[in-house]
């Protein structure tokens, strides 16, 4: 039984995104030219760049619809959501929701951080957890990233799940050295007797003119770590199952967040779901170019393929989502599909995911590009204050619309 | 240093020949017997432990056949990488065995060591064997890491010894996040954070020291100082070279570390103390005669006599054979014995180890992650879906 939202319902309450005029778009109750989605049955598998006898599905996430702010359109798809009408929440109250839940599930999971206890997290993800599960489940630390998070990872090797928060993603930087040698090595050099099961967490990106330190991205500092896998959310309804998968997996994951997506509002689903943490979003099915995105650059993209849209193009958007290791089945299908890549990315040009991205979407799938595959990407320079200086380092929505048409040609 | 020891258990065992009840095991006399350590104990914020240690027969004799176990183990470890068959980097730690043994006698197996990359000889003392040593030291598949850690990444998860961690001072967090979960699951256990004297003046050492005394982590700093950080001599690198007093509010114990008996009474000194309130640091006052490393020679930074002079005076081996002959224990010749059956012990487990093979080609790509990539997920209608992405 499909739930409908019906449009112009509370259509968002949540922050703009970008500087462009905030049209408040709530995206018709249900576009069905798509098959109706019923079965959700599906089995993956796939090796990178192989065809074969590989299952080409198609699969689309049933992405509940996104009441977002700021002009974003999104194809609602047939959603699936069987009982219940699903509840409303914003960002960063899924995150807490996914995180309640998993400490509530399992007795090991305990949160530390800073300010994450009494102060309720600096960005209110852990707000009420402190009351809730205690001074020993949810730790206020102080100010000492290298060794909490050290202190996070020898708590893991003995069995507990801890969720260790940076109030913002650049205070890891700190403690880089605890993250690569000790969080992602340690399985590898005792030969499998421990396992590191945390998951670091923490708001990253360019945010409102807070600065060059405090805008850093720092997935393309970890990707080459080993051992580690790393994902970005972006709406509220992966944010809640990434967190949820990633407190489960054995393996230790960063659960990149955007500090300026905290304020989206989206309805999920009542009952408990995960999300797969090595699996990309189909955003929006399309037919002439694969736009590959994450985090908040899906918002651009989505606000440029409405003007592409009206230009008579039909963009293919794909949240990667997973950003190491990459979803190659998903992307793949879509290169052999529509023969065109762009990447838009937060990152930055040199050695970003997008980099990455591109060098593994030429090796696999070079035979099914019909154009050298485009990389937008943040400038290589440190985020400055001045506001129009610092929308200038990321990439807008209209560059994304030049880049399609270029690609188009 | 003279060894001053009183003798209060029943004479009459004593006096009694034992080398026909001491045969070439370990001998199972229980008989308590009171030593006195070397130097008195120097504390900081605490009320030192007294210097009159308990023990018995059965564990001077076993100290003594560990101990030397592991000296063989490290002196055999040396002819091996210089005959290139072990690599990179190896770190020995003859001279500093009082410490691992000390330890292990205060402790059980639910109490956790992490410790540095000077790990052979604590791996030893936590139950691992001398095969599982030679063969990672080798780089061979039945090493205790299956080859992939090498001499710095000894672990073994089943007697809470957590490594081996190359990187200096980043075992302590570590260590302290050990403390953290037996105290969230309620065991009364302690952690035995090792680390140098080079390593004590790495600042997370003091955060993870901070977060232990403000949530009353049961752990324990050991700090192992054999007064060199690989080249530098500790003045040379330390203000303020009173290692145990570093801790400043946190209390702490100055320990002779070249006396086993020493260690072990500090040991469980800092068990008590820590289960009821908090860390606690502990120096040990030892020395390696080795060099930093195999590529150190170990001879330009210190004199030759200096060396040879501690060992003299400060051997731990030959302190407990000093302590065995005058309780009358063993003979030499018994001694003697054991030392070249340990001598055979470890050759027969180098031999075995130089016949193990390499580790397997797909072993590359083994424990990278747990369970490769397959993952089980599945959305709000509870359908699953699989993934096994290569």
């Amino acid at each position: 039984m499909a739930a409908r939202i019906h449009g112009g319902a509370g259509a968002g309450a949540a922050t703009a995104l970008s500087t462009f005029n905030p049209k408040k778009l709530v995206a018709p109750p249900s576009r069905t030219n798509l098959p109706a989605r019923n079965s959700k049955r599906y089995i993956v598998s796939a090796a990178a760049g192989s065809d074969g006898s590989k299952k080409s599905l198609l699969r689309v996430r049933h992405s509940q619809k996104l009441i977002a702010n700021a002009a974003v359109a999104t194809k609602a798809e047939e959603s699936s959501a069987p009982t219940g009408t699903g509840h409303e929440l914003l960002l960063f109250e899924a995150l807490q929701e996914g995180l309640e839940e998993e400490m509530d599930r399992d007795p090991h999971v305990c949160v530390m951080g800073e300010d994450v206890g009494h102060y309720g997290g600096s960005y209110k993800v852990t707000k009420g957890l402190a009351d809730k599960f205690g001074d020993l489940r949810v730790l206020d630390t102080p100010i000492c990233e290298n060794a909490f998070t050290g202190m996070g990872i020898g708590a893991a090797m003995t069995g507990l799940r801890p969720v260790i928060e940076g109030m913002n993603m650049g205070f890891l930087l700190l403690a880089f050295n605890q993250i690569s040698n000790n969080c992602g090595m340690l399985h590898y050099t005792s030969g499998g007797q421990f396992t590191i099961p945390v998951v670091i967490r923490g708001p990253g990106g360019v945010g409102r003119q807070l600065g060059a330190e405090h805008s850093q991205r720092l997935e393309s500092y970890f990707q080459s770590i080993p051992g580690i896998q790393m994902v970005a959310c972006s709406t509220p309804y992966n944010a809640k199952g990434l967190m949820k998968a990633a407190i489960r997996s054995e393996n230790p994951v960063i659960l990149f967040e955007h500090v300026l997506l905290y304020n989206l509002k989206e309805k999920i689903p009542d009952e408990e779901y995960i999300c797969n943490l090595e699996e990309a979003e189909m955003v929006r099915p399309g037919e002439h170019i694969t736009i590959l995105t994450y985090s908040r650059m899906r918002y651009h993209v989505m606000q440029a393929a409405k003007t592409l849209v009206n230009k008579g193009y039909d963009p293919e958007v794909i949240d990667i989502r997973s950003l190491k290791p990459f979803d190659l089945h998903t992307i793949g299908n879509s290169v052999k599909k529509t023969h065109r890549v762009l990447i838009v990315e937060e990152c930055m040009r040199t050695g970003g995911i997008g980099a990455s991205l591109t060098a593994a979407i030429n090796e696999n799938f070079h035979d099914y590009l019909d154009a050298p595959v485009m990389c937008l990407s943040s400038q290589d320079v440190p985020t400055p204050y001045a506001g129009t200086l610092e929308e200038w380092t990321v990439v807008q929505p209209a560059q994304i619309v030049t880049a399609v048409e270029q690609l188009c040609q | 240093m003279a060894l001053s020891r009183r003798l209060t258990s029943r004479s009459t065992l004593i006096s009694h020949p034992l080398s026909a009840a001491f045969n070439r095991f370990i001998s199972t006399d229980t008989t308590p017997i009171t030593i006195e350590t070397s130097l008195p104990f120097t504390a900081h914020l605490c009320d030192p432990p007294s210097r009159s240690v308990e023990s018995s027969t059965q564990e001077l004799l076993s100290f003594f056949r560990t101990m030397a176990l592991m000296r063989r183990m490290e002196i055999a470890a040396d002819s091996l990488y210089k005959a290139k068959l072990i690599r990179g980097f190896c770190h020995l730690y003859d001279g500093q065995e009082a410490v691992a043994i000390g330890m292990e006698a205060a402790i059980t197996k639910k109490d956790a060591i992490i410790t540095a990359y000077r790990d052979h000889c604590i791996f030893l003392g936590r139950g691992g064997s001398l095969y599982e040593v030679f063969a990672e030291l080798m780089g061979r598949r039945d090493g205790c890491s299956r080859g992939k850690g090498g001499s710095m990444h000894f672990y073994k998860k089943d007697s809470s010894f957590y490594g081996g961690h190359g990187i200096v001072g980043a075992q302590v967090p570590l260590g302290c996040g050990i403390a953290f979960a037996q105290k969230y699951g309620k065991e009364e256990a302690v952690t035995f954070a090792m680390y140098g004297d080079g390593a004590a003046n790495q600042g997370q050492l003091f955060e993870a020291l901070n977060i232990s005394a403000l949530w009353d982590l049961p752990s324990i700093l050991v700090c192992e100082n054999n007064h060199y950080g690989m080249g530098t001599a500790e003045w040379r690198a330390a203000k303020s070279p009173s290692y145990y007093k570093r801790g400043d509010y946190v209390p702490g114990l100055k320990v002779d570390g070249m006396d086993a008996f020493a260690v072990k009474q500090a040991c469980k000194f800092a068990k008590e103390h820590a289960l009821k309130n908090g860390p606690i640091i502990l120096e040990m006052d030892t020395y390696r005669y080795h060099g930093h490393s195999m590529s150190d020679p170990g001879s330009t930074y210190r004199t030759r006599d200096e060396i040879s002079g501690v060992r003299q005076e400060r051997d731990p081996i030959e302190r407990i054979k000093k302590l065995v002959l005058s309780h009358d224990l063993a003979t030499e010749k018994e001694l003697k014995d054991m030392e070249k059956e340990i001598r055979k012990e470890v050759d027969d487990a180098i031999a075995k180890a130089k016949d193990c093979p390499m580790p397997e080609p797909s072993e590359l790509f083994t424990n990278v992650y747990v369970k490769g990539f397959g993952t089980e997920s599945f959305g709000a209608d509870r359908k699953e879906v699989k993934a096994a992405l290569p």
